[in-house]
């Protein structure tokens, strides 16, 4: 290889600047998100895993089945029976959206549009 | 190194029955511990083949002085409708109208004298042949099996073909974010967005609780009747029996399950 040093020292140069935020941020706890879950409810619908993993897909799931199949109850895998609605099961223990939503979902810069028409409890009080 | 067909054939076809046996091992291990997730209907939730409404246009009539239009102030706080003023850009759910606006085919000289000032309460007439379903690229409208057209607000892309095809001009489109004109919350409901059609829904989200929709509850005349139009017993079947009612441009074919009572 021609000018091996300088090229190889380029390259170290590159690799160094593209990783700059994995190494401004290495070993920064602060920097995962800390949603603040509600104090009273120590359950949600499913499992924290499952939530964490697959609330999208629940939120999705509820509104077909409530909506076009009028099924308006959903029953979890504990049995337990929950009517489905953002603002009036969801957010009755998430009262905060920003202290709940926002704070994982401004981390991974998703900005899901349920809240240009669901009412947020927050907002909801402000408004009246 | 060349490999032989003989080979080639035999990996080919290890490999497709180990990617069989994996998937079936998989399910074996995973079938206990996936546990059923279901859905079902609310006890509580009235039930109807087909929802319809009746107006008792005489007695919306004498009530009129005095109920200062409930039904429509009902309808409209609990579902965060908003009150604006520009009659192009207005978002209205129910609403009232003259005899000849209402009933354009039907309007001779007499007719119109005799209903000259009589309110007729306009709403989504929840057609059993809706031609809004029909030209809905989203299927955001839809009927339910109540007889109900339903909206998904998430769907609705704003494409306004809903609105041309409603012959009864009973759907809205958001101009703008309707929230600064929504001036008392109902936090229980949400509110529409930028870009998006809305029309009345015959309450859906009340009967999944049991209630009666908030216009029929709201009128002290009890000149608004709901029920099942399929069930001979309703009180909405047994009024149509007796007496006379008009529908509007019936013979556009869309079957209206919004009657207006008439004699």
């Amino acid at each position: 290889m021609y000018n091996a040093g300088k090229v190889i020292f380029f390259i170290i140069v590159l690799i160094v600047f593209f990783t700059i935020p994995m190494w401004l941020n290495f070993g920064r706890l602060e920097a995962i998100p800390q949603p603040e879950l509600p104090k009273e409810e120590k359950k949600c619908v499913e499992s924290k895993e499952y939530m964490k993993a697959y609330h999208m897909k629940l939120l999705d799931d509820w509104r077909k089945r409530a909506i076009r199949e009028n099924q308006y109850i959903y029953i979890a895998s504990d049995g337990e029976k929950y009517t489905i609605s953002l603002q009036r099961t969801c957010m009755k223990c998430h009262t905060d959206k920003e202290k709940f939503c926002d704070r994982c979902h401004n981390f991974v810069i998703t900005h899901p549009d349920c809240w240009d028409c669901h009412i947020a409890p927050e907002v909801a009080k402000k408004w009246q | 190194m060349a490999i032989k067909r003989r080979t080639f054939l035999k990996l080919t076809g290890l490999t497709l029955l180990g990617t069989a046996a994996s998937a079936a091992v998989g399910n074996l291990l995973t079938r206990g511990e996936v546990k059923a997730r279901e859905y079902t209907y609310p006890p509580e939730a009235l039930t109807a083949k087909r929802w319809a409404m009746v107006i008792d246009v005489k007695k919306c009539k004498e009530g009129r002085d005095t109920c200062y239009a409930k039904c429509i102030e009902a309808c409209h706080s609990i579902h965060n409708v908003p009150s604006i003023d520009d009659k192009k850009r207005e978002i209205k759910w129910i609403w009232e109208d003259k005899f000849e606006h209402a009933f354009p085919e039907q309007a001779d000289e007499h007719l119109k004298e005799l209903f000259k000032d009589v309110p007729f309460l306009l709403l989504c007439n929840q057609c059993d042949n809706p031609p809004c379903v029909r030209v809905c690229p989203t299927r955001a409208t839809f009927k339910n099996k109540e007889g109900i057209v339903m909206m998904d607000f998430h769907r609705c892309i704003g494409c306004r073909f809903c609105m041309a095809a409603c012959p009864f001009g009973a759907r809205s489109f958001n101009w703008f974010d309707p929230r600064p004109y929504v001036k008392k919350v109902n936090p229980e409901y949400p509110t529409r967005m930028k870009g998006v059609v809305e029309k009345c829904l015959f309450c859906y989200e009340r009967l999944a609780q049991g209630k009666i929709p908030a216009c029929v509850e709201a009128c002290p005349e009890k000149a608004l009747i709901f029920g099942d139009l399929e069930d001979e017993n309703s009180e909405v079947s047994k009024i149509l029996k007796e007496r006379v009612s008009l529908r509007r441009k019936a013979e556009l074919g869309t079957h209206p399950s919004v009657f207006y009572l008439i004699d």
